[in-house]
């Protein structure tokens, strides 16, 4: 078990679920910047990780776990480094995992993506959901979503994927792969968030599974040496008819009208085709 | 063996001495020759290091982080700019206890733009709770770094090494490579490795924390006999925390820190020649602060400073905290230099008692 019982996560948070793809790792010791998963993770004393775990600056995670694991490399240790980072990690370190992906620094990267910065109290972040309200966006995002696992793939790293905590066996299994795998892998993990999003916490892994079923999170992978970029089958089943129901079923986009659905709907599809033509290539 | 060397490549010569496992670095002038010359000494074979090539200062001190955190031994150089930006990471490494050497080409900071040389920089790791050393010369450029890993690996605290931009980092002198053997790094209190179970600086409230900055600042202060008996032990002694210069029969002493100590020992020498007793106290180390040696003077006392902090210069501040009774001058700014000329004018004033309390000084040749 990596994440013990009695750690201080809320009901239903989909980081708890998230941190069993751990398990399927050699050797993982993971660092965590600021955020729920620090709060998860234990506050000294006590720690309800089973593994080793280097609590990090905000920023910093992908530069010091490559550090870390540059370091156990020069005294002969094997290791599986393991960045653990939110959205809004992604969004204050952003130059610094380019840089790193750009080096192919021999770390993984899971982001658990719960759509806004929620351990300061659901703010805004690069991938906060189209139109979503937040308390720094209380009318609604305004601006675009980000795309960061496909801004990595373009820096043709070995590995990237995206997961779902609604998809464990899909998740585990790109775990696995990545483990395999050495230099820079990078996978995005989509986490439905109840007390940020604003639905009942017993249906974290049901709103996981609208997201995907609508197509409002795609499931893809990357190889990065083959050069070969693949939609995953679940998401190739998915139908973006179920989406007006998955936004609807949230307190954050309560608020849309018709003519946003419709927008949305737009960007979706025009995220979908960019991906089966990255699919052809 | 000795070498014609500037300042930076005395610096990496002794890097090179050390065998630091990992190093990483982004450039900014007036440091960027120091990791220049050791990513050619990588590339070449002549040191085992990993070299690594990232996108800012702030990426680099946290490579060094995550690889001294794994118990390799590190070093990065930076300077002004670049030191703000690595600032968060300074604090992180002090207080994870773990040991480097950050060699820092002292420049000034910016508003407005300013490459060349002051001492404003370095001052902001004041209360990071780093060594914070200052060398006159490239020999003691090239001594302070070797001794800066051994000192910095027996008390658990990072080194910044500070040396003057342009005044030491691009002048060349003849350097005596000394054959000086750092021993190897001592082994982590805790093992990161990844089947040890830790969780290595977690929330920590209250009195976990306050207790953990206590032991920091015992260690800091502790680290001033080890910063002495280094120094005894090394072949050249330069007096420790300080060194002294004429100061046996001083009735006027002046304090100051870095390159131009050197210019302003020829005044002294020029003033002396006078008849007039004066010397210097050359503060070596700002962290620890060397409380004691100060106190123990005896005379009046002029403090020269490139860095500011209120209306003072910041080592007048520091200074403060153990003499009341001092006159400081603030100059030098932004590559102003002071010639021996100049020092004879400020220390003459000095002597004849117009320099007021805190004076801003603008006259240089």
């Amino acid at each position: 078990m990596i994440l013990l019982k009695g750690n201080a996560s809320c009901q239903g948070c989909p980081h708890s679920i998230a941190f069993k793809v751990l398990e399927y790792l050699e050797n993982p010791i993971v660092l965590m910047p600021a955020g729920c998963s620090t709060v998860i993770a234990g506050l000294h004393p006590n720690s309800s990780l089973t593994i080793p775990c280097v609590h990090v600056p905000f920023p910093s995670t992908p530069a010091v776990s490559y550090g870390l694991s540059a370091g156990l490399k020069r005294r002969g240790i094997k290791a599986n480094v393991v960045a653990w980072m939110g959205d809004g990690s992604v969004d204050i370190s952003y130059s610094l995992l380019s840089g790193s992906a750009l080096r192919n620094d021999d770390i993984i990267v899971i982001v658990v993506d719960n759509e806004a910065y929620m351990n300061t109290g659901v703010q805004s972040s690069g991938t906060t959901f189209w139109k979503a309200r937040t308390t720094t966006s209380p009318k609604g995002k305004k601006e675009e979503r980000r795309n960061v696992a496909l801004q990595m793939a373009l820096h043709k790293v070995p590995y990237v994927a995206t997961a779902s905590v609604g998809y464990m066996r899909d998740f585990i299994k790109k775990v696995k792969k990545a483990g395999e795998i050495e230099g820079f892998r990078y996978i995005h993990v989509h986490c439905p968030c109840p007390p940020g999003w604003g639905f009942e916490s017993s249906k974290t892994i049901e709103m996981a599974r609208m997201a995907v079923q609508s197509k409002a999170w795609i499931l893809w992978e990357y190889d990065g040496y083959k050069g070969k970029f693949k939609i995953s089958k679940i998401s190739k089943r998915a139908k973006i008819n179920a989406l007006k129901e998955y936004l609807l079923s949230q307190a954050r986009l309560k608020h849309l009208s018709d003519e946003d659905i419709e927008e949305i709907e737009r960007k979706i599809e025009e995220e979908w085709k960019l991906l089966e033509h990255l699919e052809k290539l | 063996m000795k070498k014609l060397l500037t300042g930076n490549h005395a610096v990496a010569e002794a890097v090179k001495i050390a065998k630091p496992g990992i190093i990483a670095a982004y450039p900014i002038t007036p440091q960027t020759s120091i990791v220049e010359k050791l990513a050619e000494m990588v590339e070449n074979g002549e040191l085992d290091a990993e070299f690594v090539r990232v996108e800012s200062e702030y990426t680099a001190l946290s490579v060094i982080l995550g690889a001294i955190t794994a118990g390799a031994r590190g070093f990065t150089a930076t300077s002004s700019q670049g030191l703000l930006y690595m600032y968060e990471i300074c604090w992180w490494v002090a207080g994870s206890r773990l040991p480097m050497v950050m060699a820092i080409a002292t420049r000034s900071l910016g508003a407005p733009w300013n490459i060349h040389g002051d001492h404003q920089d370095i001052m902001v790791l004041r209360d990071a709770g780093w060594i914070i050393g200052m060398v006159e010369s490239a020999q003691e450029a090239f001594d302070l770094t070797l001794q800066g890993f051994k000192i910095s690996e027996e008390v658990h605290l990072p080194f910044a090494l500070g040396l003057d931009g342009f005044q030491l980092t691009h002048t060349a002198e003849v350097v005596e490579i000394r054959d000086y053997k750092v021993p190897k790094r001592k082994p982590l209190p805790y093992v990161v490795e990844p089947i040890s179970d830790f969780a290595l600086n977690a929330v920590t409230f209250g009195i976990p924390k306050l207790i953990a900055r206590h032991e920091q600042a015992k260690d800091l202060e502790k680290a001033k006999e080890i910063i002495k008996r280094v120094d005894k032990e090394f072949p050249v002694s330069y007096g420790g925390l300080v060194e002294e210069y004429k100061l046996e029969d001083a009735e006027y002493i002046v304090v100051m820190s870095g390159g131009w100590c050197g210019d302003a020992k020829d005044a002294i020498d020029i003033l002396r020649n006078k008849g007039i007793q004066i010397g210097m106290l050359r503060l070596r180390f700002i962290r620890p602060f060397p409380t004691k040696e100060i106190g123990r003077l005896d005379g009046k006392i002029l403090v020269v400073d490139r860095s500011n902090s209120d209306y003072r210069g910041v080592l007048g501040l520091e200074v403060s905290t153990v003499r009341h009774d001092i006159k400081n001058v603030v100059t030098g700014f932004g590559g102003m230099e002071l010639d021996t000329e100049d020092f004879v004018k400020i220390f003459t004033k000095f002597v004849n008692n117009e320099i007021k309390d805190v004076e801003w000084w603008y006259d240089s040749a």
